[in-house]
């Protein structure tokens, strides 16, 4: 389906994440995080940015594999995103939620 | 002054009262299932579910082959020496390749994650435990009163293992 966000017409799937990420810039990015209360501060961006790249390197993303990244431990994952980190990082960076139990 | 309308989930209080492998593994996918939901989720080791939390004990778990039908495997088979320790091994190894954590790490994973990790009193006493013995990320030792105390509020569910 279409949505507008950051006066941007981007195509998103039924829980919000974007179905392409060619349609992503950091506006974008900014307004889902500003619909999930977060603001984006140059910490998150790093590990929004780390995500992204994983995307493209088709790394199945984990708790566990953000955990030893090197980019973020587990604890602050958790408090730069606190409401179910991994679901909410990826929907800001445009990426796919990651269909993973760990 | 019901706010939680959909019946949402907010808070697991899970309580694992067993020590085989994969018991403790369903009770730690479980909470860090929830956490990664953006639910709360709290853990109570009680009985041998306490191996799981004791830093000698919790790197030794095994799988039950015996009065396990799910083994496939005859009874008298899975209580012969070694048996355990044979489907473990194996077990272990399929974990690895599907990206779960030992059980150390896996603790680590689940405290760095705000889930509450408290140990059971009175299975403390039995078992003669000091809280020294135990993974240093655990919350307290409570008793079962602390424990429902903890579990108040709307949404809150609870599962024993």
């Amino acid at each position: 389906m279409e949505k507008t966000i950051a006066g941007k017409i981007v195509n998103v799937n039924e829980e919000g994440y974007l179905t392409d990420f060619n349609q992503w810039n950091e506006e974008v990015g900014s307004t889902i995080a500003a619909e999930a209360s977060i603001t984006l501060s140059p910490r998150h961006w790093e590990v929004l940015k780390y995500l992204q790249n994983e995307h493209k390197s088709q790394q199945a993303l984990s708790i566990r594999r953000v955990g030893k990244s090197g980019v973020v431990d587990i604890k602050e994952f958790y408090q730069l995103f606190p409401v179910a980190p991994l679901k909410t990082a990826t929907k800001i960076a445009g990426i796919p939620k990651p269909a993973s139990c760990i | 002054m019901s706010e939680n309308k959909n019946g949402e989930i907010k808070k697991m209080m899970i309580i694992l009262s067993k020590g085989t492998l994969e018991n403790v593994y369903a009770a730690f996918v479980l909470a860090n299932g929830a956490r990664m939901e953006g639910i709360e989720a709290e853990l109570f080791f009680t009985f041998f579910g306490l191996e799981a939390l004791h830093k000698k004990k919790l790197e030794h778990l095994h799988v039950a082959t015996v009065g396990n039908p799910a083994m496939h495997m005859p009874t008298m088979l899975g209580g012969l020496p070694g048996m355990e320790a044979l489907a473990t091994h194996m077990m272990k190894k399929e974990m690895e390749k599907i990206d779960m954590p030992d059980i150390l790490e896996f603790l680590e994973i689940l405290s760095a994650s705000g889930v509450k990790l408290w140990a059971c009193k009175l299975a403390m006493d039995m078992f003669h435990y000091k809280k020294e013995d135990l993974y240093e990320g655990v919350d307290d030792v409570i008793t079962v009163g602390d424990f429902y105390k903890q579990s108040a509020g709307e949404g809150v569910h609870m599962l024993f293992v």
